[in-house]
């Protein structure tokens, strides 16, 4: 838990002048919030390198690699048949169950870590108790940096942001 | 933001000016879901019953299947496979669609598909459903289906992996599941906005569980992008290797007419082409039913009827090479096969399959027919129901004769057939109309972004 300044902009570019006047002027950036992806502000918040492509990766090799074992094994050893002297491991038959679950299993990986790395489901979270912000999600754009100890600071911070363009500044905790 | 200068000209170029603001997007795709008394639903309840007692029709058929066998069915033991194998890869083709199209245009930036890619990628998971449905159905004893699962059993007995029909049920039911993650997943943010435009407690609550807490976080959207995306790059040969092996049923076979080597991305673009004249379809439908005109807009139409026009000269492309592959292998069962679908008992049928899916959609080379709903509408239907009779005939055609003229046999369809046909386009249809009143029909997040200027800085 961290005390926060949220401010709410009327729009898209507002809040990405606010950001990287923020970001210039040394104010520690929280996140954004915005009803669609903004070009830029992941860059602003810092932190974009992720890794869900390679865990992807990982979980779909290692689906596909089962379902060929499991092919191998029954069709090799456990259950053989001999179909005219033909290959037991047929592997270029094998390939598609692999290939079709191999996709699957990367998808739900990365599903998966969408909501890891997302923090999700969390139906209720302290942002939602402002007043507003059920807006995010349609026409409002919010700005949270992390507000500053001492309450000189905190007030230059408000005075600050309502200046850059926010019509409220909230103070929370999350 | 509601100013006009402030919209790109893409945004421009893909709405009408009623629908060129946040604010008007929001209000115009929730509308359906949270203000639906602001018209008559009279008519969705009349669609609704027909489709219910189509979807009764299919039900009975069913029924009248498990109990009576396929007999029923025109089939015999020269032409086995008939209706069900034909409807299996014509719905099929449809399934494919919708994620191909959505994948395809994300991967390629088109913008536009903001308008159409959440009910094309809802057709996908409907008519992929039906699709599965059939080969269960045609299957002489359909209660063991289940023997296609790899699951250790007291018979000590695996399935057979070098079959085909066991990439059949590996390839749907992947795809299925991937098409469900990626459609919830591109879902998430508009159901958030749902939840927060909902006025009743019950609406609030469901659409508030479906957004899993999304709060539009600038962290939250990046990682949502980067899923997106990478789904879109797996999705793509995804679909493009679930029809190919629907072509591969046909040519991995010995049969003339389908061990051929150009059926599975001929069958990819078929699938591709009738998927694409049942979004139109929808996308007429969605527009005028749900009041979307400012978002649906005539150029959507006019650049769908350029892509069914690129896909129309690729099939004639197709069946030009299957007649010249026919004549220059010189095989008589082969060539006998070609004079036989021009001439034979199916020849109206082929000529009617040429003449919509080759020659009709040449029109859409003049722009104004492309720009008019009603015209793209009225010949992707043909198209459409010239890509099943394309299905119908490569089964008939090449099974009713097949090397050995003392099996030569016709094949006439019983009114099971038709009813089961008829009755699983029913339950589409009432899965897209309830679908239609639960979820939002266009993705008001890329719409929006769309239209923000800031966004394309």
């Amino acid at each position: 838990m961290s005390a926060m300044l949220v401010a709410d902009f009327r729009d898209a570019g507002g809040l990405m002048r606010a950001a990287q006047w923020a970001k210039s002027a040394g104010y520690p950036l929280a996140d954004a919030f915005s009803p669609f992806p903004l070009d830029g502000m992941p860059e602003l918040l810092g932190g974009t390198s992720t890794r869900l492509r390679l865990w992807m990766f990982i979980g779909g090799m290692t689906v596909a690699a089962l379902a060929y074992a499991t092919e191998f094994w029954s069709a090799v050893y456990n259950y053989p048949i001999d179909s005219g002297g033909r290959p037991l491991n047929a592997w270029p038959a094998f390939m598609l169950f692999p290939f079709a679950v191999g996709i699957f299993g990367a998808a739900l990986t990365g599903f998966i870590g969408l909501l890891v790395k997302c923090g999700l489901p969390r139906v209720h979270h302290p942002l939602f108790d402002i007043n507003g912000f059920e807006r995010v999600s349609q026409d409002r754009f919010m700005l949270a940096l992390h507000a500053p100890q001492a309450d000189t600071d905190k007030r230059t911070a408000v005075a600050w942001l309502k200046q850059a363009g926010a019509d409220t500044v909230w103070e929370l905790e999350w | 933001m509601s100013a006009a200068a402030d919209i790109p000209r893409e945004g421009a170029r893909w709405t009408l000016p009623a629908g060129r603001s946040i604010a008007a997007v929001n209000e115009i795709v929730s509308a359906p879901l949270i203000e639906h008394r602001r018209w008559s639903w009279r008519l969705w309840w009349i669609a609704f019953a027909v489709s219910l007692a189509l979807t009764a029709v299919m039900l009975v058929s069913i029924v009248w299947l498990f109990d009576r066998g396929i007999g029923i069915f025109g089939n015999n033991t020269t032409v086995v496979w008939g209706f069900p194998i034909a409807n299996y890869v014509w719905w099929i083709g449809i399934g494919n669609a919708g994620t191909l199209i959505s994948a395809m245009l994300l991967l390629l930036r088109q913008r536009w598909r903001a308008s159409i890619n959440r009910f094309a990628e809802a057709m996908t998971l409907f008519a992929a459903a039906i699709a599965g449905i059939f080969p269960i159905l045609h299957l002489g004893r359909p209660l063991y289906f289940y023997w296609l699962v790899p699951y250790p059993n007291t018979m000590f007995v695996w399935p057979q992996w070098r079959s085909a029909l066991i990439w059949d049920f590996w390839a749907i039911s992947s795809y299925i599941l991937f098409s469900i993650l990626f459609w919830y997943v591109g879902l998430i943010p508009d159901l958030a906005t749902l939840r927060d435009r909902a006025r009743s407690t019950i609406a609030r609550t469901l659409f508030g569980v479906f957004a899993l807490g999304w709060r539009g976080s600038a962290r939250h959207w990046h990682t949502f992008h980067v899923y997106h995306t990478t789904m879109a790059c797996l999705g793509v040969p995804l679909v493009i290797s679930l029809h190919s092996v629907v072509g591969l049923d046909f040519a991995a076979s010995l049969m003339p007419g389908w061990s051929e080597t150009i059926f599975p991305p001929y069958f990819v673009v078929g699938a591709m082409y009738s998927g694409f004249t049942m979004v139109i379809l929808l996308a007429a439908v969605v527009r005028w039913g749900l009041r979307m005109q400012a978002l649906i807009t005539v150029a959507h139409f006019e650049v769908m009827a350029k892509i069914l026009l690129a896909a129309s000269v690729i099939m004639t492309l197709s069946y030009a090479s299957e007649w010249f592959t026919a004549w220059y292998g010189g095989e008589p069962a082969e060539r006998r096969l070609v004079a036989f679908a021009f001439a034979g008992d199916y020849r109206t049928l082929y000529w009617l399959m040429l003449i919509f899916n080759c020659a009709i959609a040449q029109a859409f080379w003049f722009p104004a027919v492309r720009r008019s709903i009603l015209a793209v509408v009225v010949i992707s239907q043909l198209i459409n129901v010239g890509m099943w009779l394309e299905r119908l005939t490569i089964v008939l055609n090449t099974l009713s004769h097949a090397y050995a003229p003392s099996a030569w046999h016709l094949f006439s369809p019983t009114i099971w057939d038709f009813l089961l046909l008829f009755g699983s386009l029913g339950f589409f249809a009432l899965l897209y109309l309830i679908f239609c009143r639960l979820v939002p029909v266009v993705s008001m997040h890329e719409t929006r972004r769309l239209l923000s200027a800031e966004a394309e800085q």
